[in-house]
């Protein structure tokens, strides 16, 4: 009699590797215009380092289809001059990559300590059930991923969240549904923006950097 | 006498990002120009005799850091910009590069010359997108105006300055993780030594700066090493911008001499302007979410990198999370916990696993299922992890848990005694471990 404890072999889960492959995904190519950054990009880098340019050749891809496919990777590696199995180590590390399909905005809300003090966690939880969606989810029409992720560098305008590549800053929880609603009608006009961009362009005129006004609480 | 900023003096006025402004306001490119009248070794005894130190963390000082950059080599040499500000409760970079480019460009190029570089990268986070086209266009400005490309000034010196964008990555602020991203790979860090200094960027000597660090650079040009120095206590001169979080009044990043003590940046009009509705403060986090608490009782003290060390922290990265009475301090470490498993780079075995059992641990505790043992286990994981791991993560991560189980024990037992959190707050998740996974 073995003194181990009896294990399932084949079919148990802790056998098998978690890994799951990207999805092939129809031919990928980059259009003339892409190309063109890349071939641009890729100068700025010693002529052998051209290894260099891949998180850029990738924001290129996903930018071009939205989320990232094996073909894609495929051509990424091409273009670099690398293999595919590289390109795949970047992308699986990284988490501005995609690699299955994401709504058209993706809401990714901050959930570290400075945001969290002022109410993330419930900003997320209003978020959630305003699109029927938990974290990590794609709402059915495919318009909105909800996302939660670490620290954004916001924390005076706390609770931040980022959806695509816009800021949208203090985001009471009561306003979330709301912010759901504007996206709606309005797309990414009713994103705030960062403050400092704004500003920089308009003038913050008396406020300092950090004045928390009653009123300008979006 | 009142502190004259330097910083970031102009930064609320409109277009304060732009060359005209910089130019008009803050004597733009006249450091660069007079640098390039100097040798690189005069500007390195410069920048030593001003006392820089790094602004990203560690403290080192800047001129001896270039000092090991300088030296004779066939290869190409590097400055890298560290601008993927990522440690929780700091964003003072941000400010920097969004409202004042032109200082971090123009310190990217002093830096190249006085190190014998011709590129900088300036490696900036992937979230910070709307910062980086601003950065980006007025590079593309600087070189249109002659203070970038080749033979600037006409005195033969070629510098490019170029901007990498991160795709989400904390531990590419690591200097070597940073370097691997830079280089195409997975932002993992590298066994020290060789230092970056001797083999950095594609194995050639590089410096890595913070963003604020090089913006000091043309300050302490054109002001004189004695001027910068004298700014602030002795060994902690020059400006430095303070980021003040959580339950303050004001929040934002505040420049101050480091002779400010913590007391005044947290409840001085001046700075954050004191507790949210007048709340009492429970504890602040000094120096960026990696370092040890400090106690309202422990305020006094200069803000400055010897001071915040000798009440028993670290100054870091000068982000400070203030919080009030309503946090519980075990969800605190179990927040930054979450924060540091999912950005652990995994490739270190104490950090990568303990930073989850010290998650698994604290969420036990937080849910109210945590056993009195418990308490034995997350002190021996977190020791287990500090001074074990390629970089200074695996200390930052245990930092949290230890900090807390030393100043709130008590906590810690009152969870584990009432089978429940003892201290929930109303701006919890109404599901109390909703989004925890």
């Amino acid at each position: 009699m073995s003194f181990h404890p009896r294990m399932e072999y084949a079919p148990a889960k802790f056998h098998k590797s978690e890994r799951t492959l990207a999805e092939q995904g129809g031919d990928f190519k980059y259009t003339p215009e892409n190309q063109a950054k890349f071939d641009e990009n890729v100068t700025h880098y010693p002529p052998e380092q051209r290894k260099s340019a891949i998180l850029f050749a990738l924001y290129l891809a996903q930018g071009q289809q939205g989320y990232l496919t094996a073909a894609a990777m495929q051509h990424v590696a091409q273009q670099i001059g690398c293999t595919a199995a590289e390109v795949e180590d970047v992308v699986t590390y990284y988490t501005m990559f995609y690699r299955t399909p994401v709504g058209k905005y993706v809401i990714n809300v901050c959930r570290t300590l400075s945001c969290a003090l002022l109410g993330a966690e419930r900003v997320t939880e209003e978020l959630s059930a305003a699109l029927g969606i938990k974290p990590g989810e794609t709402d059915p029409t495919g318009t909105f991923t909800l996302v939660e992720v670490e620290c954004l560098g916001a924390c005076d305008r706390a609770p931040v969240v980022m959806v695509n590549d816009e800021w949208h800053e203090r985001l009471a929880p009561e306003q979330s549904a709301k912010l759901i609603a504007d996206i709606r009608t309005k797309g990414a006009a009713a994103f705030t923006g960062c403050h400092l961009n704004k500003e920089a362009q308009q003038g913050a005129g008396a406020r300092g950097t950090g004045d928390r006004g009653k009123g300008d609480r979006t | 006498m009142a502190y004259q900023r330097v910083l970031t003096q102009y930064i609320n006025e409109p277009g304060s990002y732009t060359l005209d402004s910089y130019l008009k306001h803050q004597r733009g490119y006249e450091g660069l120009r007079k640098a390039l009248t100097l040798k690189p070794g005069e500007i390195i005894d410069q920048v030593k005799a001003s006392g820089l130190r790094g602004r990203g963390g560690a403290g080192f000082p800047t001129g001896m850091k270039w000092q090991f950059v300088l030296k004779d080599t066939p290869k190409p040499k590097y400055i890298c910009c560290n601008a993927d500000e990522s440690e929780p409760g700091t964003f003072k970079d941000h400010v920097l590069m969004e409202r004042n480019p032109h200082l971090l460009i123009e310190g990217c190029a002093i830096g190249c010359y006085a190190i014998g570089a011709k590129v900088a990268y300036i490696y900036i986070r992937g979230e910070f997108y709307h910062v980086q086209q601003i950065l980006e266009a007025e590079i593309e400005k600087a070189y249109k105006a002659g203070y970038l490309g080749k033979n600037i000034f006409g005195s033969g010196f070629d510098c490019d300055v170029y901007v990498h964008r991160g795709a989400g990555a904390y531990e590419a602020g690591e200097e070597t993780a940073l370097i691997e991203s830079l280089e195409g790979k997975r932002a993992q860090p590298r066994i020290k030594p060789p230092f970056p200094a001797v083999a950095g960027l594609y194995q050639c000597p590089t410096a890595v700066n913070n963003v604020e660090t090089l913006c000091n650079v043309p300050l302490i040009i054109m002001n004189g090493p004695e001027w910068f120095s004298k700014l602030g206590p002795e060994k902690n001169g020059g400006p430095k911008l303070y980021c003040i979080s959580g339950h303050v009044k004001k929040p934002g990043v505040y420049e101050a001499a480091m002779d400010t003590t913590l007391r005044e940046l947290i409840y001085d009009e001046r700075f954050a302007g004191g507790m949210m509705d007048e709340r009492p403060m429970k504890a602040v986090i000094p120096g960026g979410s990696s370092v040890p608490l400090l106690l309202p009782d422990q305020l006094d003290i200069p803000a400055s990198f010897d001071g915040v060390q000798k009440a028993g922290s670290l100054l870091g990265s000068a982000g400070l999370i203030v919080f009030n009475d309503s946090v519980c301090a075990v969800w605190l470490a179990m927040n930054l916990l979450h924060f540091y498993r999912h950005e652990s780079c995994g490739k270190c075995t104490p950090c990568r696993e303990g930073t989850d059992w010290l998650l698994k641990l604290l969420m036990r505790i937080e849910r109210g299922e945590g056993q009195p043992k418990d308490l034995d286990l997350l002190f021996g994981v977190s020791n287990n992890i500090v001074g074990k791991t390629l970089c200074a993560f695996g200390d930052a991560a245990a930092t949290p848990v230890l900090s807390t189980m030393k100043l709130f024990r008590d906590e810690y037992e009152a969870h584990i005694r009432a089978g429940a959190c003892t201290l929930p707050a109303p701006w919890r998740a109404k599901h109390a471990m909703a989004g925890a996974h």
